[in-house]
C-alpha cells in the first residue's frame, strides 16, 4: 500500500534532519536540517491528506511552507546580527550566555 | 490515484533520491554543498507531491523553498564568508550520541509507518476524487478548503509573514554610529568580544 511508503519517506527525512541538528556544528547547516525535518512532516501531511480524501493536510502544508519561510528569515537574520558581534558560525563557540 | 506501475516506479525513484540527498546533506563538509543537497531533496519531495495529486503544492514548494529559502541560505553563506572562517571539525563532539539517537528515531518512525493500518472508508473526509474532479481539480479543491474552513489561519499566516519580514529587517540592520548611543551594550561589546574569540578557537581545535 502506497500510504505506508510515503510515511516511511517522511519518517526517514525527519530522522535525517533530527540527526543533522544533533551532529552538525555549523549553525546554517543546522537551520537547513530543520528545513529537512519540515519536509518530512510535509510529506506525511500530504500523504495522509491524499489517502483520507481530506484537504486539511494539504492546507497544513501551505501553512508549514509559510512558517518555514518566516523561520528561515528570522533565523538567518539572527545569525547575521550575531556574526557582527562574534564572527563564528560554530554553535559550540556561541556560548556568551553560559557565564 | 491508482497504484499502477508508473506511479510505483516514480515513487521509489523519488523516495530513494530524496532520502539519499538528505543523507548527503548531513555528510557534506562544505555548507554550499549542503544547500545544493537541500535543493535536490526539495525537488524530489515536490515530485512526491505530484504523485499525491497536489500539483499546486509541488509548484509552491519549488517556488518558495528552492526559489526563496535556499537562495536566502546561499546569500547568508556568501555574506558570512565561510572561507575566511577558521577550519573546524564538521561534526559535533556528541556525534557518538547523536547518530544512535537518529537511527533509533528512524527505526521508530519506520516501524510506526509500516504498521499504519489501511484507512477504512468510515473515517474518510469530504473530498473523494470524484468531488475533487467535480470542483475542477486539486488546486480548486485546496482553494475551497483554504478559503472556507481555514480563512482565519490564512489571514494569520499573512500577519506572521509581515511580522517575520519586519523582524528580519530590524535584526539584520547595521547599527549606525549615531544610534549606538541607544544601544550602549552593542557598541561596547563588539570590540572586546572579538579578542577572546581566538583562544576559544584554539581550544576547540585540539
Amino acid at each position: 500500500m502506497m500510504l505506508n511508503g510515503f510515511l516511511v519517506v517522511g519518517a526517514l527525512l525527519f530522522a535525517l534532519g533530527a540527526t543533522g541538528v544533533l551532529i552538525r556544528r555549523n549553525a546554517i547547516v543546522m537551520l537547513m536540517c530543520i528545513e529537512l525535518m519540515l519536509q518530512g512532516a510535509n510529506v506525511t501531511l500530504a500523504a495522509f491528506s491524499r489517502y483520507l480524501d481530506d484537504q486539511a493536510g494539504f492546507v497544513l502544508v501551505v501553512f508549514s511552507l509559510t512558517v518555514a519561510a518566516a523561520e528561515v528569515a528570522i533565523g538567518l537574520a539572527i545569525l547575521v546580527a550575531l556574526s557582527r558581534v562574534n564572527p563564528v558560525v560554530n554553535v559550540d563557540q556561541l556560548d556568551s550566555l553560559s557565564g | 490515484m491508482a497504484d499502477n506501475l508508473e506511479t510505483t516506479v516514480a515513487f521509489w525513484y523519488l523516495a530513494i533520491a530524496a532520502v539519499g540527498a538528505g543523507a548527503l546533506m548531513l555528510v557534506a563538509r562544505n555548507p554550499v554543498h549542503s544547500a545544493i543537497s537541500l535543493v535536490i531533496v526539495i525537488f524530489h519531495v515536490a515530485g512526491l507531491f505530484v504523485i499525491l495529486g497536489a500539483g499546486f503544492l509541488a509548484v509552491a514548494q519549488i517556488a518558495i523553498y528552492a526559489g526563496a529559502i535556499v537562495v536566502l541560505f546561499l546569500f547568508t553563506l556568501m555574506m558570512l564568508d565561510m572561507r575566511r572562517l577558521p577550519e573546524e571539525r564538521v561534526t559535533h563532539r556528541q556525534i557518538w550520541l547523536g547518530i544512535p539517537l537518529g537511527i533509533l528515531l528512524a527505526i521508530e518512525g519506520v516501524v510506526v509507518s509500516v504498521g499504519t493500518p489501511e484507512i477504512s472508508a468510515s473515517i474518510k473526509g469530504a473530498f473523494p476524487p470524484a468531488t475533487v474532479s467535480e470542483l475542477g481539480g486539486s488546486t480548486q479543491a485546496l482553494a475551497v478548503a483554504l478559503f472556507n474552513e481555514f480563512t482565519l489561519p490564512f489571514l494569520g499566516a499573512s500577519v506572521l509573514l509581515t511580522a517575520a519580514t519586519i523582524g528580519a529587517i530590524v535584526l539584520a540592520r547595521r547599527v549606525e554610529s549615531h544610534e549606538q548611543a541607544d544601544f550602549p551594550q552593542a557598541a561596547k561589546a563588539s570590540p572586546p568580544d572579538e579578542a577572546p574569540a581566538e583562544p576559544v578557537l584554539e581550544e576547540s581545535a585540539r
